[in-house]
């Protein structure tokens, strides 16, 4: 076991909005060890970012404690300060700099001397592939450019814990796979512990080991994203027929199928199930057997949203997310 | 990585601060635009006065003036940074929170000494009497009045953090009544009772006396030191309540 990275106990925040008082967090306790890769997962609102600022020193827990690197975030916040690395959801570099001087600005802010500063700077430049740019104002700079410019500012001081809130947001596919390779590759080479935010449901299961499902302010769920998806949700298998009376006969014959759920719609059958694509083929001979024909097969994993959907009753998608579809030929 | 000091922090956020301005020269001057316009459309209405160019009179409030205009518009850094994220990274770096007020409205000295030079050396050509050691003590008051003005107007900065109209309205409804009762653009002598007691309440008019007679060579004890009083006392405050504002700031 690991030493304890972040500790909180009963963690609270309310925030007074005209006279109306808002639990964003409530008695939250988290325990996050070192060099573990978390992701704080839930719709906006849900109390993560909030939970970031109060970790980051931002503001003052209403009530409960918070420990970060073993400093308390209210009484030992310099202590806290040095630690922790963070990313925002704004850009870190003021516009009217430049992003080489912005980062040696935040070298000397961690007392690193100017000529430490230089070096560091340079060398995240380099590895940020942020040459190009790097003595532009800011203002000048794409999205994508500013965003990894935020990443090199949040690393100058090599943090022992990172701490990004929605480091992918309004990214382009290919700035997020970037950025992603990036996080992954810190966590690689220097065992950094990282605390991300993200309501991606595809970020948080293809990076962290662990993901804290947020809701109303309260953890709601935490494991790695396969255990919550085989514990939550199962797979789901959907079954075509000519006709709504095949689909009627196939839902009393599936009926006998342990631990499944199956509801049909017009000529569609859905099945929800753990082991989806090893029942399937003994379905189909069951089905075949008893002389209902199946025009169509499609067998899909679950996803985080699936548990979500699960555990709240709501889904946490927000357009459309793509999830691994296996097609069966039938 | 060495420790740092309440000194180091501060000049880590003064360069930062800095920097724009070596990197840009030229940005001092837009601040500038509005003085310069008085200096060349409403000097020359000024009626002559014995002894001398009506410059020698309205140069040092035209300086003033200048520090005025810069410093108070300083906040609106602070509030497009607030709001694009950069204050807030600040925030998380171990940089101590007198510091971040501290540095900043130190580099507001800067501008305002090529503002004055500036104005200064435009003027000299039309009949403007210099008098170096004068105008040096002018500008080392002047520069305790900026690192006040300067830190109030971050403060102001740091109160509209969610409205920033907040801040436009009160930094225009403050200037012109300040600029006014510091009798920089006319003398607030002849005017009636409840005006110059208006102005007497006014910590930039002891300012503009003052500037008015260095400029002019002289060094009157009591003027100077009603200045400089007025000048620290705005320093004080301005630091005073810009620190507090800086540690509720998130």
């Amino acid at each position: 076991m690991n030493a304890t990275m972040i500790q909180t106990s009963d963690l609270t925040r309310h925030f007074t909005v005209k006279k109306d008082v808002v639990e964003a967090v409530r008695g939250l306790d988290l325990h996050v060890a070192e060099g573990e890769l978390v992701a704080l997962l839930g719709p906006n609102g849900a109390g993560k970012s909030t939970t970031l600022r109060m970790l980051t020193t931002l503001i003052p827990p209403t009530s409960g404690t918070a420990t970060v690197a073993g400093y308390d975030v209210v009484d030992r916040q310099r202590d806290v300060r040095r630690v922790i690395g963070y990313i925002g959801q704004g850009n870190g570099a003021a516009h009217s700099q430049r992003g080489r001087d912005e980062l040696v600005s935040q070298g000397r802010a961690y007392g690193m001397s100017v000529r430490d500063a230089k070096a560091r700077a340079d060398e995240l430049v380099a590895s940020l592939d942020l040459a190009a740019v790097a003595e532009r104002p800011v203002s000048s700079l794409s999205g994508g450019q500013r965003r990894r410019l935020d990443i090199a500012m949040g690393l100058i001081h090599a943090p022992r814990l990172l701490f990004l809130d929605e480091p992918s947001t309004g990214l382009d596919p290919q700035n997020r796979a970037n950025l992603q390779e990036h996080i992954l590759k810190l966590r690689a080479e220097h065992g950094t512990t990282i605390v991300l935010t993200t309501h991606y449901l595809d970020e948080a299961d293809a990076m962290a080991e662990r993901v804290i499902v947020i809701d109303h302010g309260t953890v709601i769920a935490d494991d790695t994203p396969a255990r919550l998806k085989a514990e939550h949700s199962g797979d789901l298998i959907t079954l075509g027929f000519g006709s709504a009376a095949d689909a009627g006969r196939a839902v009393t014959r599936l009926g006998a199928l342990a631990d499944a759920a199956v509801s049909a719609d017009g000529a569609v059958v859905e099945v929800r199930v753990a082991g989806g694509p090893r029942l399937v083929p003994g379905v189909l001979r069951d089905l075949d057997a008893a002389g209902i024909a199946v025009e169509s097969t499609a067998v899909n994993r679950p996803t985080l949203d699936d548990v979500f959907l699960n555990l709240t009753g709501r889904s946490l998608r927000e357009g459309v997310v793509t999830t691994s579809t296996e097609e069966v030929a039938a | 990585m060495s420790g740092t000091t309440m000194i180091t922090d501060t000049v880590t956020v003064f360069s930062r601060e800095l920097r724009p301005v070596l990197r840009d020269p030229f940005s001092v001057v837009f601040s500038m635009i509005q003085p310069l316009v008085f200096l060349g459309l409403f000097a020359p209405l000024l009626p002559e006065v014995e002894g001398g160019s009506a410059l020698q009179w309205f140069v040092p409030g035209i300086v003033v003036m200048s520090c005025l205009f810069s410093t108070s518009f300083t906040g609106s850094n602070l509030l497009f940074e607030i709001q694009t994220g950069a204050h807030e990274r600040m925030l998380v770096t171990p940089l101590r929170r007198p510091a971040l007020i501290v540095g900043r409205a130190l580099k507001e000295i800067v501008p305002m000494i090529v503002q004055t030079a500036i104005i200064v050396l435009v003027c000299v050509p039309f009949g403007f009497d210099l008098h170096v050691l004068g105008v040096l003590a002018g500008v080392a008051i002047l520069a305790v009045m900026a690192v006040g003005l300067g830190a109030l107007s971050y403060t102001l900065a740091l109160a509209s953090k969610n409205t920033e109209w907040m801040f436009w309205t009160v930094q225009q409804t403050v200037l012109f009544p300040l600029l006014l009762l510091a009798g920089i653009l006319l003398p607030v002598d002849d005017g009636p009772g409840w005006l110059r007691a208006l102005s007497s309440a006014n910590p930039l008019a002891y300012v503009v006396d003052a500037e008015r007679a260095l400029f002019n060579g002289e060094f009157p004890a009591s003027t100077v030191l009603s200045a400089v009083v007025a000048s620290v006392a705005v320093a004080a405050l301005g630091l005073a309540v810009g620190t507090r504002a800086m540690r509720r700031s998130s």
